[in-house]
């Protein structure tokens, strides 16, 4: 089987903006009755229901935000009466109160195909094992992994996240053949596979990662390590969970399911939609969602969109990996630093260097102060002082180079920077404690 | 005859090095010669053991890096110009010291310098040639 809902996953572009737009308006319009801010929102902006007819309106409407998640808390977003909510799903995000969001029937029904259609894509079929590695609880990472592997017919390994020994002999008796975690606990599970000597009877054949940034240089070695083809997937609690979009077996790109959300790429200062192919801020519109849908929610999120058709057979347009969120991204010395820019050069300066890294920043005496951990690797160590100091030159001067500034570069004892078993925790900005 | 010496990387952490230390005390290591290189960043712990393999055991247990080097312990007669008659042997024939240091010898009169040159082969047969000295591993 190549495709999960072949109808919807290639329907023809034209065909498809008319779907959108007859959901749109679907939605606007119940929207516009049951969630009192919406309402007050398109009042303001002088709009009725009447106004949207397709998705060229689309862009009338006002935006939504993630703070309007936290204003409202816990269930005054929702559209449907609290009956009809089946499961709730929560995100602590690193900044701030938790955001809870709900799920109607037809919502995990839909959630679930979105999830189906990219493990088919990748290959696999009823007769595929998955482990679910996601944390299986509020984090919608596990249930999203859960219900997709069980929707195609497959076996679910619902392990959840932690305890790595165990996962591994649980991969390895089970013979799980997908693995479903974030790239950092990939990482993480294929450092301990090396060091217990057992790629070999592993049976893995795809790796479903997603839920924080990664590069192309980690998906490398996650593959090597892990003996899997890897592929991400996109997707965020206030819209779905994973499966918002996803790779196919070309990975060029993460096609979203816009038979379910329509994508916008705006300027993230000036709030208009920009050309296509730019890059700009990803804004999502959920058109089919009943328990707690948005309209145009800014997701934060970096990135652009590829119109062109995919060598898949499916129309819906891709996203390129964003680069960080716009919450990821500090601010040093007045340059923007996504922290993924700096996995990428520390992958590419080779000599077995990990991207498990660090970055502290502090203000001392008015001035911000970057230093990046980096853990030194057996293949790198030598008996002479001045090999190692090269080498931390080197990677100063890549950093400098990528980044625009140059951080101080700290070696410190392999394995002893934290490994995460959910998302990673890769900055440590001292200035906001301050 | 060339001894073994581990090198080990030591962060540059409050007690990183005490914690090596203590942990070969812990297991009955003794040390024989000990060299530290610093940077500002980190440093480089050159050591010289009674049981090589039991300290690298100990270290990779506690996560630490070290890498096994060859190098020369040469005998040092205890007196004013000991060592300058060797390094001139050794200079003399073109090789480069890249680290040295000394410590104490069990031969009455001796001291022991641990040397590391670029080229160690080339300098195991200068010192031969020149009849100097050189401690075998159980003489440590």
């Amino acid at each position: 089987m190549k495709y999960w809902q072949e109808k919807y996953e290639t329907m023809p572009r034209e065909e498809l903006r008319k779907l959108q737009g007859e959901r749109l308006a679907w939605q606007v319009k119940r929207m516009y009755e049951k969630v009192e801010l919406f309402r007050k929102r398109m009042d303001e902006a002088g709009l009725t229901p009447d106004d949207v007819k397709s998705v060229d309106d689309l862009k009338k409407l006002p935006f939504s935000y993630k703070q309007d998640l936290r204003d409202y808390y816990p269930y005054g977003l929702f559209a449907v009466p609290m009956s009809d909510i089946r499961r709730v799903h929560a995100s602590s995000g690193t900044t701030g109160k938790q955001i809870v969001v709900g799920y109607t029937d037809n919502d995990l029904e839909m959630w679930a195909d979105c999830f189906a259609r990219m493990l088919i894509a990748t290959g696999n079929d009823e007769n595929a094992f998955v482990q679910v590695s996601y944390g299986l609880g509020l984090f919608t990472g596990g249930f999203g992994a859960h219900d997709g592997a069980v929707r195609i017919g497959a076996t679910a390994i619902p392990i959840s996240s932690g305890n790595t020994q165990r996962q591994i002999q649980t991969m390895i008796d089970f013979g799980a053949t997908v693995l479903c975690c974030t790239p950092s606990y990939a990482m993480y599970l294929g450092e301990t596979i090396e060091e217990m000597g057992v790629k070999d009877q592993l049976k893995l054949k795809v790796g479903i990662f997603g839920a924080e940034p990664w590069t192309e240089e980690m998906r490398q070695q996650i593959e090597e390590k892990l003996g899997l083809k890897a592929y991400d997937i996109y997707g965020l609690s206030e819209i779905m969970g994973p499966g918002v979009s996803y790779e196919c077996e070309y990975q060029c790109g993460m096609h979203v399911c816009e038979d379910n959300f329509i994508p916008e790429i705006i300027d993230p200062d000036t709030g208009e939609v920009l050309p296509e192919g730019a890059q700009g801020e990803l804004v999502f519109t959920t058109i089919t969602k009943e328990g707690f849908p948005l309209i145009r929610y800014r997701t934060r999120d970096i990135c652009s969109l590829n119109y062109e058709k995919c060598k898949c057979g499916r129309t819906h347009v891709r996203m390129n990996k964003p680069q960080g969120r716009t919450d990821d991204m500090l601010i040093i010395r007045g340059v923007n630093v996504f922290p993924s820019q700096i996995e990428e050069v520390l992958l590419k300066v080779g000599g077995g260097v990990t991207p498990n890294y660090q970055i502290i920043v502090d203000r001392v005496n008015n001035s911000d102060v970057f230093e990046v951990e980096v853990e030194m690797t057996e293949q790198l160590f030598s008996d002479g002082v001045k090999g190692i100091e090269k080498f931390e030159k080197i990677i100063t001067e890549n950093l400098r180079s990528t980044l625009g500034i140059g951080p101080k570069v700290k070696l410190v004892n392999p394995k002893s920077i934290q490994r995460s078993e959910g998302k990673a925790k890769r900055v440590i900005d001292k200035r906001k404690l301050k | 005859m060339f001894i073994k010496q581990l090198c080990i990387f030591v962060e540059n952490k409050h007690g990183r090095l005490e914690a090596i230390i203590s942990s070969f005390a812990d297991n009955g290591i003794n040390l024989r010669a000990l060299s530290l290189a610093d940077t500002t960043d980190f440093g480089v712990l050159r050591v010289i053991v009674d049981d090589i393999d039991k300290a690298k055991a100990v270290l990779k247990e506690n996560g630490i890096i070290s890498k096994t080097t060859d190098v020369l312990a040469v005998y040092i007669d205890d007196r004013a110009g000991g060592l300058a008659e060797v390094l001139k042997d050794i200079s003399e024939a073109g090789i480069f010291v890249e680290y040295m240091y000394a410590f104490l010898s069990k031969t009455q009169g001796k001291a022991l310098m641990v040397l590391k040159a670029d080229d160690e082969e080339g300098a195991e047969e200068v010192l031969r040639q020149h009849g100097i000295a050189i401690a075998s591993p159980d003489e440590i």
